[in-house]
C-alpha cells in the first residue's frame, strides 16, 4: 500500500522531468550553413544607435546599419550612404547622400532619417550614452532640451551641419556608431524599437525577436543594401558567451566559426592550437596610468622629475613578455599603431625607455626638492583581470627606486570609475582607451583637453589646448596630424598618464571558414567572411 | 497534513520580505555606482548620468527603492533590466534551463548514488565496496571546475561526442554533460551516504525479522533495508537540489548554460539590483519548497513520522 505511494511519488518526478524536458527544441541550427557564428555579450543597453557605447551591442548595430562612412580594414574611411562630405572652413559641412537606399522596413533613407536620428541623440531629456558626440553641434547643451540648430535639411538628400568651431577630423567620426540614421519607426516607440531595430546595414535582424537575451542574436544579409559591405556570406550568428573560455571551447571544436579574444588561459598555447588560422594584430588600444597632479609630490618641478622617474623605472618589454606572452606592444606615444599620423619618434619619447641609473638620479633630483614620503600605490579594478601586470610594474618601480609599492585593488570597476570621477582616489590609477574613430585627435583631445569628459587626471596645460585647436581647425589632415605630434611632445615632457602599452587583437577562426580578417578596432570584418 | 502545509506556506512569508529587503539593502550598500560604469572608460555625462539614476530610482533613498520594487512586484512587475527586459522575462527564461539541468543532475546521482551505494552496503568490505570508497575519495576531492574543464576538453573537444557549450535551446543531450559534471560529486557523497545508511539498516531488528517471516533477501532488500535507509540520502539530495536550483554558477560559466548562475554572477558584476534581487527571491522561495516537499517525502519514507492532527 504505502509502496504504491512512493511509486506515484515517483511517477510524478518521472512527469516533471519529461514535461520540462520537452520544453526544448529539437535542433540547433536552423540548416542554413552559410550562417557565420561569431562571440559576442549580451549588449547592455537596448539596440539603439545612439545609447550604443559598448562593444556588446555595438557588433550589431555596426553589422545592421549603414552610416555616412564606414571604416575598412585598416580604418580608412570609406564612403558607404555619404555621397561627398564637403567644407571649406572645416565649421560648416555638406553632406549629400546617395538615393534610393531603403530601410529594412521598405522605408527610405534620406536627409531627415539622419537629422532626426542626431536630434534625438542629442536631446538632453534623452538621456543617450552616445550624447556627447554631437556636442560640436551648433545648439548642443548639456543642460537642457534646445534645438540642434546646426543641422538643416536641405533637400532629401542632402543637409548641412554647423558646428560651434572648426573640427577637421569630423568626417572621419561620422562612422561611428552614434552617427546612424534611424527610420520612423524608431521615434514612435523607442523601447520597443530597441529589441526589434530595424537598420539599413548589410545586415538585418532574422524575424521579429532575434535577439535572444543572454543567448544570442541571429542576422541575416540585407540584400537591398547597395554599400561597399555586401555581405559574402548567408547571415551572422552572434552568440554571447559569458567567458571567452567558453567560446574557446567551441573554437577548438568547430562549433564557432569567428572568435575576437582570447583567454589569458590559452594566450601561450592559441598559436599552436590554432596555427595560421591565429589572429595577432596591433589594436587601437593605448594603456596608461594617470596620476593625478591634486596629489602630493606630483605637481610643479617634483611632480615632472618624479614622473619622468616612474616611467623610466618599469620595464615594459619584460613585463609583456612574461606577463602578456609578447601580446603587447611597448608604447612610443599616446596613441596607436594603427592610427594613421602615429610615430614611433616623437622628441622626448626616450623617457619611455626603460633606464633604471637615469630613473634614479631623476628621483634623487626631485628628492631633493621634497623628500618623498609614504608608498607609491597603483589602483586597479580587481574584476579585470589587472592584477599580474600591476604587481608586475611595481616591483619593477621598487627595485629601480628602492622605494614602498604596492598595487592597491578596487573590488568593482563602478566602484573603481566612481572614485576616479569623483575625485576621492588617493593614488595613481589604471587608464585604457579604445578608440572611437580611427583619428590621432581621438586619442588626444577627450584625455587631456582641459575640462575634458575622460580627462581623469584633470590635467590641464594651455600649449595642449591651443594645439589641440590647431589641429582641430587645420585644413588637411596631415596638417591636422602635425598639430597632434606636438601635443603629445608636451605630453611627453608633462606625462599626465605614463604610457604603457598598446593593446593588440587576439582571436582565431575555425577550420570551416575563410577570409577572416581584423579590422582596426579589434572587430572582425564579417561580411567579407566566406564559409567553406 | 493539509493544515501542516498552510502553516508552512504562512512561515515562508516573513521568509520572503526579510530576505527580499536584506537581499535589496545588500544591492543598495555595493561599492559603486552602476551608473558611472555604463559609461565605461569613457568621462561621465553628468546630465546624462542624473537622468539614468533617475529612471532607475537610484536617487532616491533606500527605503522608496524598496518600496517601488516591492510595489512592483505586487503587481507582476519585476523591474527593467539595464538592457531594457523586464527582469520577469529575464526569470521565465532562465529558470527552466536551470529547472532542467538541476532535474537531470538529480537523477543521475539518485541512479547512480544510490545505486553503488546500496550495493557496496550489502557488500561491505568486498572488492566493490573498496574501490567504490576510492572513487568517491577521488570525486570529492577533485574541484567540480577541474572536472568540468576535463570533460569538456576530452569529450566535446577531443572526442567530439558533444558540444562543448550549450545554444539557446538548452536540449536534453546538450545539457547532459554539464548534468553530469554538476551531479559528480553529489554521487560522490550520496555513495558514502547510502552505504554506511544500508550497513545501519541491515542490523535493525526489523530486518531479521523480515527475513525470520521468509521474505526472500530481494523482497527485504526492496522493502525494508533500502527504504528505511534512504532519509538521510532524500535530506541530501533536496539539499543539493536547492543549492542546483539557485544556479550552478561555475559549472553554468564554463559551458555558456544560459540558466540563473551565470545570469545571477552577470547582473550582480553590472549592479543591476531588480534583478540580482528578483532571482534571490525567487531561489529563496524556491528553496523553501523544496524544503517543504522535503519534510512531506519523510512521511512517505518512515511511518513513524506523522504531520498535524
Amino acid at each position: 500500500m504505502r509502496f504504491k505511494k512512493l511509486g506515484l511519488i515517483a511517477a510524478a518526478l518521472a512527469t516533471t522531468v519529461a514535461l520540462s524536458l520537452t520544453g526544448c527544441a529539437a535542433g540547433t541550427d536552423g540548416g542554413n550553413n552559410n550562417i557565420i557564428s561569431i562571440n559576442g555579450s549580451e549588449p547592455q543597453n537596448p539596440l539603439i544607435a545612439t545609447n550604443t557605447n559598448e562593444v556588446g551591442g555595438g557588433l550589431i548595430i555596426d553589422n545592421i546599419y549603414a552610416g555616412l562612412v564606414y571604416y575598412d580594414a585598416d580604418g580608412t574611411p570609406v564612403n558607404d550612404m555619404a555621397e561627398s562630405i564637403t567644407s571649406t572652413d572645416n565649421i560648416t559641412w555638406n553632406i549629400k547622400i546617395k538615393s534610393g537606399w531603403k530601410f529594412t522596413n521598405g522605408e527610405e533613407v534620406t536627409a531627415d532619417s539622419f537629422v532626426n536620428a542626431w536630434k534625438y541623440g542629442a536631446l538632453y531629456s534623452n538621456a543617450q550614452l552616445n550624447s556627447y558626440f554631437f556636442d560640436a553641434i551648433e545648439g548642443f547643451s548639456y543642460e537642457e532640451d534646445t534645438e540642434l540648430t546646426g543641422l538643416t535639411v536641405v533637400s532629401p538628400t542632402e543637409f548641412t551641419v554647423k558646428l560651434t568651431s572648426a573640427q577637421s577630423d569630423f568626417p572621419l567620426r561620422l562612422g561611428y556608431t552614434a552617427f546612424f540614421p534611424q527610420p520612423q519607426a524608431f521615434f514612435d516607440d523607442p523601447a520597443a524599437f530597441g529589441e526589434n531595430p530595424i537598420g539599413n546595414g548589410p545586415y538585418k535582424l532574422a524575424a521579429e525577436g532575434a535577439w535572444q537575451h543572454n543567448v544570442d542574436i541571429n542576422l541575416v544579409k540585407n540584400d537591398d543594401y547597395k554599400g561597399g559591405r555586401v555581405a559574402k556570406n548567408g547571415g551572422l550568428k552572434i552568440v554571447f558567451y559569458a567567458t571567452l573560455d567558453a567560446a574557446y571551447a567551441d573554437l577548438l571544436a568547430d562549433n564557432l566559426d569567428v572568435m575576437a579574444g582570447i583567454p589569458d588561459a590559452a594566450l601561450k598555447t592559441y598559436k599552436d592550437d590554432l596555427g595560421d588560422r591565429a589572429v595577432d594584430q596591433a589594436a587601437a588600444i593605448f594603456q596608461s596610468f594617470t596620476i593625478p597632479s591634486r596629489l602630493e609630490h606630483w605637481s610643479g618641478e617634483e611632480g615632472a622629475l618624479r614622473r619622468a622617474a616612474i616611467s623610466q623605472a618599469i620595464n615594459r618589454q619584460e613585463i609583456i613578455d612574461v606577463i602578456f606572452n609578447g601580446t603587447r606592444k611597448p608604447a612610443r606615444d599616446f596613441t596607436s599603431p594603427v592610427i594613421a599620423g602615429w610615430s614611433d619618434a616623437l622628441e622626448g619619447s626616450d623617457v619611455l625607455d626603460y633606464n633604471p641609473e637615469n630613473a634614479k638620479a631623476l628621483w634623487a633630483q626631485a628628492n631633493e626638492i621634497a623628500p618623498w614620503t609614504g608608498t607609491f600605490e597603483l589602483a586597479y579594478n580587481a574584476d579585470g583581470g589587472h592584477q599580474g601586470w600591476v604587481d608586475a610594474v611595481i616591483n619593477s618601480i621598487k627595485n629601480t627606486l628602492d622605494i614602498d609599492a604596492s598595487g592597491k585593488a578596487i573590488a568593482l570597476f563602478s566602484d573603481f570609475r566612481t572614485e576616479i570621477t569623483e575625485d576621492t582616489i588617493t593614488a595613481p590609477f589604471r587608464t585604457g582607451w579604445q578608440a572611437d574613430y580611427p583619428a590621432l585627435a581621438n586619442f588626444i583631445a577627450p584625455l587631456y583637453q582641459t575640462g575634458a569628459g575622460a580627462n581623469d587626471g584633470d590635467y590641464s596645460s594651455a600649449e595642449v589646448d591651443a594645439l589641440i585647436e590647431k589641429g582641430n581647425t587645420a585644413k588637411t589632415l596631415d596638417e591636422a596630424n602635425k598639430a597632434y605630434q606636438d601635443a603629445q611632445v608636451i605630453l611627453l615632457k608633462d606625462l599626465p598618464a605614463i604610457p604603457m602599452w598598446y593593446g593588440v587583437s587576439n582571436g582565431g577562426y575555425s577550420t570551416l571558414v575563410s577570409s577572416v580578417e581584423f579590422g582596426w578596432n579589434s572587430v572582425p570584418v564579417l561580411h567579407n567572411v566566406i564559409k567553406k | 497534513m493539509v493544515g501542516y502545509i498552510f502553516k508552512r506556506v504562512l512561515q515562508a512569508l516573513p521568509v520572503f520580505f526579510g530576505t527580499t529587503l536584506l537581499i535589496y539593502f545588500m544591492v543598495f550598500a555595493m561599492p559603486g555606482d552602476p551608473i558611472v560604469a555604463m559609461f565605461g572608460d569613457r568621462g561621465v555625462n553628468q546630465a546624462v548620468y542624473e537622468q539614468l539614476r533617475a529612471q532607475y530610482h537610484l536617487d532616491q533613498p533606500f527605503l522608496v527603492q524598496y518600496f517601488y520594487y516591492i510595489t512592483g512586484i505586487f503587481q507582476g512587475d519585476f523591474g527593467t533590466s539595464f538592457s531594457g527586459q523586464p527582469v520577469g522575462d529575464v526569470l521565465a527564461a532562465t529558470f527552466p534551463v536551470t529547472i532542467r539541468l538541476a532535474l537531470m543532475a538529480v537523477t543521475i546521482e539518485m541512479l547512480v548514488g544510490i545505486g553503488i551505494g546500496l550495493f557496496a552496503g550489502l557488500r561491505k568490505g568486498k572488492l566493490f565496496d573498496n574501490s567504490s570508497l576510492v572513487m568517491s575519495l577521488l570525486l570529492i576531492s577533485t574541484p567540480v571546475f577541474v572536472i568540468a574543464f576535463v570533460f569538456q576538453f576530452v569529450f566535446a573537444i577531443k572526442l567530439g561526442w558533444a558540444k562543448p557549450t550549450v545554444s539557446g535551446a538548452a536540449g536534453f543531450t546538450e545539457l547532459l554533460l554539464p548534468a553530469v559534471v554538476l551531479s559528480t560529486l553529489a554521487v560522490a557523497y550520496i555513495v558514502r551516504l547510502t552505504r554506511s545508511s544500508v550497513i545501519e539498516t541491515s542490523g535493525q531488528d526489523f530486518v531479521r525479522t523480515a527475513y525470520g517471516k521468509g521474505l526472500t533477501r530481494q523482497r527485504v532488500v526492496r522493502v525494508h533495508i533500502l527504504r528505511n535507509s534512504l532519509i538521510p540520502v532524500v535530506t541530501y539530495l533536496s539539499i543539493d537540489f536547492g543549492v542546483l536550483l539557485v544556479g550552478a554558477t561555475v559549472t553554468e560559466g564554463i559551458f555558456n548554460v544560459p540558466g540563473v548562475g551565470r545570469t545571477l554572477y552577470q547582473a550582480i558584476i553590472r549592479g543591476e539590483g531588480p534583478t540580482v534581487v528578483s532571482f534571490v527571491t525567487v531561489m529563496v522561495l524556491i528553496y523553501l519548497a523544496v524544503n517543504l516537499i522535503t519534510d512531506l517525502l519523510y512521511a512517505v519514507l518512515d511511518p513513524r513520522i506523522r504531520y498535524g492532527k
